[in-house]
Parts: C-alpha cells; structure tokens; sequence
C-alpha cells in the first residue's frame, strides 16, 4: 500500500505544468529584435538587399551604358551619384555593384563555412588527423588571408568565381578552428554518450549532435567573414585582380575612379560608402547574433 | 543475464597508465536490481561505463570479460555492440540537465532509439514517444513532446532520459546515480518511477549511488566499491542492517538519523586515495580504525562471510562470527 501513495504522488506534484511558453527560436527573435545594435544592422543589410534586387526598377537597368556626352557629371537630380569618365551612371552601378559584392561576400562566407565545419569536424572526431590539419591550417593562417586570395585568384584567372573561391579557401581556416572547438566541447557532453547509449552511429552522432550545437558560433562568425569577404573583393578589384572590368562590383568602381579622384571625386565615394555601410550593417549584425547565441548570456536566460 | 568477470579498468595519463578498477566480479541475473556504492572515485561509473564500453578506446585499457547473454561485450566489435546499446542495454546518466540535446525536440530524442533499432518512420516515433512520455507520467504528453529541452525542469528532464532509456524496452537498465542532481522530493518521485517501470517491462537495474540508504531500499542486492576495488557484495537488507567491511558501516553510519540529535555528523576519515599512488596492502587501511599491521603489509582477498555474503577484509574474517 506504500506503493500506492507512492504512484499518486509524483502525478500530483508534476500536474501543474507550466504556463505556455513561447517557442526557443521566438524568444531569440524577441532577443535580437530587443537588441539595438542588431536591429541597427540588420536594417542597414535589409536596406541594401532590397536596394540590390530593386536595381532594375530603381534605374533603368543598364549599368554599363556609356554616354560619352555625359562624362564626369557631377552628382545631380538626373545622376544622384554624378557619372564616370564613360558616362556610366554611378547610381546605377553602385546598385547592380550591391549584387555581385553581396554575392560574392554571401557565396564566400557560405563557402568557407562549410569548408570550416567539413575540416573542423574532421578534425574534432578524428583525433589522429587533428594534429596535421590544425598544422595546415596555422600555415594557411599564418598569410595575411588578401594575400592567399591573391594567389589563388591569381592562380584560377579573373572571374566571380574565382573571387570567390579564393576568398572562401582564405577564411576556411578561422572558421576550422571555430567549429573544432566548439565540437571539441561538444564531443564530451552527456547528451552524445546519451545518443551513443541509445545506440546512435558516428555519422548521427556528429551531424545530428554535435554538428547543429556548432551552429550558434560558425553563424556569427559567417557575418563577420561576410563584411571581411565584401572589404577584400573592393581591395582585390582595387588591386586590378578582382571581377573582370564590365563588371560593376563596388571594388571595380573605385578602382576605375582612381585615376580621376581628384576631378571626380563621387565615382569612388559612392561605392566606398556602399561597402563601409554594408560592413558596418554586418558586422553591427554579427555582434547582435554574438550576444545573443553567446552560451555566458545564454546562462543567464 | 550480466556476468562481470574481472574486470579491470586501465586509464592513460601523461606518466602511464593508472589502475580505475581492479578485479571486479558480480553478476546480475534477469529481472532483478544491483546496486553500486561507493564514494565519489570509488570506480562505481567507471564500472558501469565499461559495460557500454563509452570510455574513450585510445586512452582506456579494458580486461576481463562482460559477458550479456554469453557475448563478451568487451570483444565484441562496435557495430554488434551498437546493435545492443539502447534496444537490450540503456543507461540514465547523473545529469538531466546536461544530458539531453538542447537542439532537438523530446519527442525527437526519444524517438531516436525507436528509429534507430525499430527503424520506425517519423510519425510513428513521434506517437511512441507521446506514449512513453505517458509511462514516465509527464502530464499533458501530447503537448510536451514537441517542447526542448530548456523549458523542462531537472525532475522532468530526467523523465525524459528515462523515456528514452526503455523506449526498446531493454533488458538491462543502468542508472549512474540518477537522483543526485535532483531535489530529494523529485529523487523519491524518479526512484518509484524506476521501480514501477522495472516491473512492468520486467527489465533488471543497476542503480549506481553514493548513497548507500537509497540503494539498499532500491536493489536486492548491493555491491559496495573502494578505490576500484569490490569490498564487499551481499543482499540489501544485509548490507544495510549488518554490513561487515568498515567502509560500509562508515558509509551507512555517515547517513544523519532524523531520530537522533547529534551535534556533529559523522564522516569517515581521511580521503580516498590517490588511484596512482594507493597503499600497499588493504586500500582502506590508512582510514579503518580495525587496522591491524597486516592489514598495510598485503592487499587482502575477497571472502566468503556468510554465503552471498563476501567481503575484503580479513580483521572482520576472524573477529567476527556470522550471524545466522
């Protein structure tokens, strides 16, 4: 009969279930709406995007359209951003600029992110392996990342792709190491002897497991190498080896303006305050992501 | 069903390899319930976790034999052994809070087992799981199968491991101290709770515990460890009414009585010792108050008190005449 009690009790002590709560991913959006910064950048990012798919409404859709008879126009009602020494209006390829820059820094960041959890993985649950490629990846940290862009593109010859790729490959390593630490933590935490208890494999184990819990650091760091990516592809067209020419990428304007910055000092304003604001926008983002999924104030929910 | 046969446990640490368990034997016969004592480092999870074999191959030296069923699991290679982790032996860890994925939904962790042994599809594992959740009264399961794990407290977290523990209904469930991180109402909740569920799947338990009063009440029959080392093996009401290793007696005397006002809780002396550099004879002798010379000069056998009822120490062996 002790036994009965017994049964009773535990149900009545555990009936008085909790108010209804909201969901984990609307409390982080509650979160990072409250926080200022990241309403900041995430307004400055939306902004540019929308600007950026808009392009061929906004203006009249043909960045590379010279008109010789327009040559340096300053910025007026006509050209809000003045022309170039080809008469190309700097508005309109300032927008269409906003695509490839963002595409190349979307598809770079991507890229190295899922080359970063790929070796990083690796490297977290092979332990034998992880000595050799830690070390590959300090060497390929050890170059200054513009300067193995610079090789690889050099490599690969001028295209988007290229750009990409060789901005990918130089933030793989950071990113390598951002999920190698977190999986390392990960590794030893009770709920992956749990899964391995219930009788889980290794390939569940990591992409079910530890993988998804490595999410939180590789996101905010995918915005940071989002505003690095955008900075390096305007130093690589600076540079002369960025997108081909005709392309208008926010670096290919300026690079294209230097010769007449003093004359026409608004062909490379234009596009240097587009890629500081979409840096800023981002990075503003990424400190809002930051302090949101950081576990020290995730503690303290 | 288990049959632990001496088994040692070996860890690798930077000057070698240090002994965790030494020579343990006990054996656990279907549909009944063991318990582990013994002091934190007494080697009690190290025991358990071998069973499972979850220590990390590279840095772990395992010998002897686990036999379940007549396989040896310490053999048998990963793939067979993951075929029985979760469907004939599971486990409950100490820590509800840490030990479910805080990404997944419970409902999709506990499902998990089922997908994995039963190969059942998504909505089945969901309707498995709002029924187990059931079994483990949580209220309102319907409801709370699509909640994380966050939103739940330790006592229902540990609901939920427990859940995902019989979901294959195993033969063997291991619980490494399953209450201890838990308030004592909710531990006497979780406690029935495992003692309801053993008889209704009619699974066997060992249940691993620092405290000796809770496992004695819990199992038929407890084993106590020390510093790796079976020190004494007999029924509960044995162990708790008449125990005869002085670690046991410390260990029960160590339990506060409501009934007696003592102005000073009693603890056994001294610390457990250090598993590189243990005593040359009797591991407990530096803190037995029955030592004698001998007892420091040589590592005293495990021996037959009374029948079932064995113990390490031989000061008790020859002082001592067993009550019938």
């Amino acid at each position: 009969m002790t036994d009965q009690t017994a049964i009773q009790s535990p149900s009545t002590m555990t009936t008085t279930a909790p108010p209804p709560m909201p969901s984990r991913s609307r409390v982080l959006i509650r979160k990072l709406w409250r926080h200022r910064s990241f309403r900041l950048g995430a307004g400055i990012v939306l902004v540019i995007v929308v600007l950026a798919l808009l392009a061929p409404f906004i203006t009249d859709g043909s960045p590379n359209k010279m008109s010789l008879r327009d040559r340096f126009t300053p910025p007026s009602a006509e050209h809000p951003f003045g022309t170039d020494n080809f008469g190309r209006d700097i508005f309109t390829r300032v927008l269409y600029g906003a695509r490839i820059s963002l595409w190349i820094g979307f598809a770079s960041a991507m890229l190295a992110a899922a080359g970063g959890a790929i070796v990083g993985m690796a490297s977290a649950w092979f332990r034998r392996l992880d000595g050799i490629i830690m070390r590959i990846m300090d060497a390929l940290l050890a170059f200054p990342a513009i300067l193995l862009a610079i090789g690889i593109n050099a490599a690969l010859g001028p295209q988007v792709t290229s750009v990409i790729i060789a901005l990918a490959s130089a933030y793989v390593p950071r990113m390598a190491r951002i999920v190698r630490a977190a999986a390392l933590v990960i590794r030893e935490l009770d709920y992956v002897d749990a899964a391995r208890v219930s009788g889980a494999g290794a390939t569940r184990i990591i992409f079910r497991h530890i993988l998804p819990n490595c999410m939180a650091p590789l996101l905010v760091s995918v915005t940071f190498v989002f505003a690095y990516a955008i900075l390096a592809e305007a130093a690589l067209s600076f540079l002369g080896i960025g997108p081909p020419p005709p392309h208008p990428s926010w670096g290919n304007i300026i690079a294209e303006g230097r010769d007449y910055s003093v004359e026409a000092w608004w062909i490379m304003l234009f596009p240097g305050l587009a890629i500081s604001l979409a840096a800023l926008g981002t990075n503003l983002l990424g400190d809002g992501l930051r302090d949101v999924l950081d576990p020290r104030l995730k503690m303290e929910q | 069903m288990l049959d632990v046969q001496n088994l040692s446990v070996d860890f690798r640490v930077d000057s070698g390899w240090i002994r965790s368990v030494s020579d343990v034997s006990f054996a656990l016969p279907a549909n009944s319930t063991l318990g582990i004592v013994g002091e934190s480092g007494s080697g009690k999870s190290v025991t358990a976790l071998s069973i499972l074999r979850l220590h990390a191959a590279r840095t772990t030296r395992m010998s002897g034999k686990i036999m379940f069923d007549g396989n040896d699991l310490l053999a048998m290679p990963e793939r067979r052994l993951r075929d029985l982790r979760g469907r004939d032996i599971a486990m409950i860890f100490q820590d509800p809070m840490h030990s479910l994925n805080p990404v997944l939904t419970i409902g999709d962790q506990i499902g998990e087992t089922l997908r994995i042994h039963q190969g059942l599809s998504a909505t089945e594992a969901r309707n498995r799981a709002v029924e187990l959740l059931d079994m483990v009264r949580i209220p309102d399961a319907k409801s709370r199968v699509t909640e994380f794990p966050h939103r739940l407290s330790g006592g229902m977290r540990q609901r939920v491991m427990i859940a995902m523990a019989i979901a294959c209904r195993p033969r063997l469930l291991i619980a490494d101290e399953p209450t201890t991180a838990l308030d004592v109402t909710v531990q006497a909740q979780i406690l029935e709770l495992l003692r309801e569920l053993r008889q209704e799947i009619g699974m066997s338990v060992i249940l691993i515990s620092h405290d000796l009063g809770l496992v004695a009440e819990f199992s038929e029959r407890v084993i106590v460890m020390y510093a790796g080392e079976l020190v004494e093996d007999a029924p509960a009401r044995t162990v708790f009414d008449t125990p005869q290793h002085p670690y046991s007696e410390g260990l029960l005397r160590a339990i506060p009585s409501p009934d007696e006002d003592v102005s000073r809780l009693y603890a056994i002396p001294g610390r457990i010792p250090d598993p590189g550099n243990r005593p040359p004879g009797c591991n407990f002798a530096p803190r037995c108050a029955l030592a004698e010379p001998a007892c420091h000069a040589a590592p005293p056998p495990l021996e037959a008190f009374a029948p079932g009822h064995f113990i390490r120490c031989p000061v008790r062996m020859k002082t001592t005449e067993p009550a019938e």
